[in-house]
């Protein structure tokens, strides 16, 4: 029956692919105008339409309410019983960078070297990568996607989850990515607190000379005696407040550090990533007034005497105290469970409304593109998708996602090995009429 | 039969060992008792007695001294267990050998690790501590009640659980291999490992059946070999196994070895891709321990889908879901809906993943797993249906005592003070971070590992 479906839905939709009835039938994303109707609309920024319709025109979306003409051209999709979302937008994974984990050739998310922050993310972005179609038919339709390594990495992007080359993923902001100095341990080598020490002060001289150089550069650049520097050039950006400063600090005492840093140095573009120990220092970094992605939500407590509890509660206790946060996974193929850390800090004291807000226009607003994303709102692009009830429910299936105005396959690797192998051909025996021999 | 004999000295000392653990009584009241088993029943009180289940039904008497938890509106689950878990362990891979079935993760159960106490916040009661998967025969397990707050290991031992060992197939054995330039390196290796292994285990007790059955006054005893002895107890069924493995053909692979050697119990641990051969696991009676959607990490689970627990159960395959993970132990319960979405399995299939099945894969079911009188008290209490995302697990129970209450929750979660530490450490572990088969097992990395570091 559920194979029938697929296969009906197929020929419903794409005519012109009726040979589509094989199981090898290609399904490609529908740039029609839509029409999207008779749905609950969550728009995030205005509020709850009980039963109303969403027009989609060229990748934006045109209108939307409870009282609207429906254009005769439109393709008209009745979502009677369902509610619609904007895409659910994930502030920190590798997706497109990271193939495998543990095979060196399949990711490209570290580059050699200290300081590089001229290394573009987006140019490593693979399209095609099996994570890409996993995590957006869960409904997640936008990412940030950052390099990692040494004290400034690289520059991250934030991709649309649809598209064939970077740029047509491309999502309209870009951020230098800084690891401040840290006093933690990181991952499960340990470390005694003399080699902590040692690498912190030396991550913060080589951060701290890189910066004295770009300010520097900054001033300079346009003079004829000036070189060209890419690392500078890149760098000089963050200086000027034209690029976005992820900086990414965890601990209590080194996200104090970075706040002293920043206003030492006077940046005022910037964001706090992981922040895993924001609940500590809340109240400061309200003070300051920076934004924090953080996450995952699902994570076990920094320290061995913290409350249970503490990682699905710092989302919540940040945005209390004031702090506007978006919600990372900090995942690459499993980006898909955003809903759940959502999910989580929702019910662990940030509330179903503003968890909401931390995966969809918190996110968009951080990255600077808040007038394209995170909201359902005439102009804005038209990232959404269509679900059976609260996507922070786990058994909430998502029936259709639209990014950048197409209406996306509903298929992933995970659902066509579904597909072949529930009922597998042949089962047991392959030629159940001879006698195994 | 020095095998029995030296059992029964191992009982002896244990027994010693062991102080008697606290058993408690209580009468949960007017709670909505899913019981796996016997469906759920609305406005339904469970009585223990003693740390059994004595009595289920509506409007029980509270007998005398007997202490009462109101769970009006909450949900009353059996205890969570999780057939894979490092947790607890102090060290988890004893990798200087291919075969390592003398060693045995009782020896380094900590019953201090704040992963416990983590857990019981989340609904999980029974634990089995695994050996990690550097070896293609590794050690023996530990199946472990989570009695929280003893400094003794002894105490949180599953008493009377059958034993069980760690297999491994795949990469890891065979990157172990590679980087000592030993067998195995490849798959092929692997089978010939384990038919190799098995076939000196036959001639190992042949000879002592020889010996035995000798009646020569001069006759000389093989060599003991507790190695040996343990591959011996595994050809007769006494020690399940336990097997990490990824791909369908090596399952298939295990099946066949298995086959061959009449061993008839088999549980596949992760089997990321058994739902390729969910027909032959089914036909063989074999049992899946896996994962709700970690995927793609190395390349053997790179062909995996989130549907595999759906895809195993529809086809009759004996089921769990478990966490390898100090982090994903915490919400099993959230685990096991994702078989909602990815496979629509019911309620009950659902959390059967997370109770009954891996009981019955640890060989504990007639202990644990269900809400049934006469088995263990081993109970979660959650304020919303333990499926939702809005769940917060209330209180656990092992043997009838409360080891978990988010009522008595503390901030400050050190119960044995060292007074001389300084200054805590922070740690930040991401998803990426996680080496998973080795994850929370406070060891030298593989690479460490094999060269002696």
């Amino acid at each position: 029956m559920k194979k029938f479906i697929s296969i009906l839905s197929v020929l419903v939709l794409l005519p012109l692919f009726a040979v589509a009835q094989n199981d090898g039938g290609i399904v490609r994303a529908d740039n029609s105008k839509f029409a999207l109707t008779n749905a609950k609309i969550y728009t995030v920024t205005n509020g709850v339409i009980e039963n109303g319709t969403i027009i989609i025109n060229n990748g934006i979306i045109e209108a939307v309410g409870a009282d609207i003409n429906i254009p005769g051209d439109a393709q008209v999709i009745d979502y009677s019983g369902q509610e619609i979302y904007p895409g659910m937008i994930d502030s920190g994974t590798r997706l497109g960078l990271s193939e495998i984990g543990s095979i060196s050739e399949a990711n490209d998310f570290r580059e050699f070297g200290e300081i590089t922050p001229n290394m573009q993310a987006l140019t490593a972005v693979n399209p095609n990568s099996v994570a890409i179609p996993v995590t957006r038919v869960s409904g997640v339709t936008s990412a940030l996607t950052m390099p990692a390594g040494g004290p400034l990495p690289g520059t991250a992007a934030t991709i649309s989850l649809f598209g064939y080359t970077p740029d047509q993923m491309f999502a309209g902001s870009k951020g230098v990515v800084m690891n401040f100095p840290s006093s933690a341990q990181r991952g499960w080598r340990r470390r005694t607190p003399e080699q902590i020490e040692k690498a912190r002060e030396k991550a913060q001289e080589t951060i701290n000379d890189a910066f004295d150089k770009a300010e520097l550069y900054a001033k300079i650049k346009e003079s004829d005696a000036a070189r060209y520097y890419p690392e500078m050039e890149a760098l000089a950006k963050v200086v000027n407040g034209e690029v976005l400063l992820y900086i990414e600090v965890n601990s209590a005492k080194d996200i104090l550090s970075a706040l002293e840093w920043i206003e030492e140095r006077g940046y005022e573009n910037v964001v706090l990533t992981g922040v895993a120990e924001g609940w500590r220092v809340a109240d400061e970094i309200a003070e300051a007034g920076f934004p924090v992605i953080t996450g995952p939500v699902l994570s076990t407590p920094t320290r061995g005497s913290d409350a249970y509890d503490m990682a699905y509660k710092n989302p919540g206790l940040m945005q209390k105290a004031g702090i506007k946060v978006a919600l990372r996974t900090m995942d690459t193929e499993n980006s898909r469970n955003l809903p759940y850390n959502a999910g989580f800090a929702a019910t662990y004291g940030m509330g179903k409304e503003e968890a909401l807000k931390a995966i969809t226009i918190n996110a968009a607003e951080i990255m600077g593109v808040g007038d394209q994303l995170g909201s359902i709102e005439v102009g804005k692009k038209a990232n959404i998708f269509v679900s059976t009830g609260d996507p922070f429910q786990t058994s909430t299936k998502i029936l259709d996602v639209f990014i950048d105005g197409y209406k996306i396959p509903m298929t992933s690797r995970h659902t066509e090995l579904y597909d072949e192998f529930l009922n597998r051909t042949p089962g047991v025996n392959k030629n159940p009429t001879k006698v195994d021999g | 039969m020095i095998k029995i004999s030296s059992f029964f000295i191992l009982f002896l000392c244990v027994s010693a060992l062991q102080a008697q653990t606290k058993k408690g009584d209580v009468l949960i009241k007017n709670g909505t008792v899913i019981t796996i088993t016997d469906g759920t029943l609305e406005n339904t009180d469970v009585l223990v007695r003693n740390g059994k289940i004595d009595r289920i039904g509506k409007n029980l008497k509270t007998p005398n001294g007997v202490e009462e938890v109101d769970a009006t509106g909450k949900f009353v689950m059996p205890g969570i267990i999780d057939a894979h878990s490092h947790i607890a362990g102090t060290s988890i891979n004893e990798g200087t050998s291919q075969v390592t079935a003398e060693v045995s993760m009782e020896d380094v159960v900590d019953p201090l690790d704040v992963s416990i106490y983590r857990a019981l916040a989340g609904g999980v009661t029974s634990i089995h501590l695994m050996h990690g998967s550097a070896n293609v025969i590794g050690g023996q397990n530990e199946t472990l009640k989570l009695r929280w707050g003893s400094t003794n290991p002894e105490d949180l031992r599953f008493e009377g659980a059958p034993r069980t060992i760690k297999f491994a197939l795949g990469e890891n054995p065979t990157r172990g291999g590679r980087s000592r330039g030993i067998q195995p390196q490849s798959r092929m290796g692997v089978e010939a490992m384990l038919r190799n292994t098995f076939n000196d285990a036959i001639k190992y007790r042949d000879a002592w059946n020889a010996y035995r059955s000798n009646k020569s006054s001069r006759k000389v005893a093989p060599e003991y070999s507790l190695r040996m002895e343990t591959m011996v107890d595994i050809l007769e069924g006494e020690v399940l196994v336990h097997c990490h493995s990824y791909r369908a053909d090596e399952i298939y692979m295990l099946m066949k070895v298995f086959s061959d050697f009449g061993i008839k119990r088999l549980t596949f641990q992760h089997a990321n891709e058994a739902y390729k051969v969910a027909p032959e696991l089914a036909e063989f009676g074999a049992s899946a321990s896996v994962f709700a959607d970690w995927w793609a990490y190395k390349l053997e689970v790179y062909y995996s889908t989130a549907y595999n627990a759906a895809i195993l159960t529809e086809n009759g395959v004996t089921t769990s879901i478990n966490s390898d993970s100090g982090e994903l132990i915490r919400h099993l319960f959230h685990e096991a809906a994702k078989t909602q979405k990815y496979g629509d399995l019911s309620d009950n299939q659902a959390l059967a993943l997370i109770t009954l099945n891996p009981a019955k894969q640890l060989g504990i079911d007639n202990r644990v797993g269900s809400l049934e009188k006469g088995k263990d008290a081993d109970i979660a209490i959650f304020d919303n249906h333990p499926l939702s995302i809005y769940a917060v697990p209330q209180m656990t129970f092992v043997d009838g005592v409360k080891y978990f209450d988010i009522e008595n929750d503390v901030a400050d979660q050190r119960i044995y003070i060292d007074p001389e530490s300084t200054v805590e450490d922070v740690q930040i572990l991401y998803a990426n971070d996680h080496d998973r088969c080795m994850e929370d097992a406070n060891v030298v990395n593989f690479t460490d590992l094999f060269n002696n570091k």
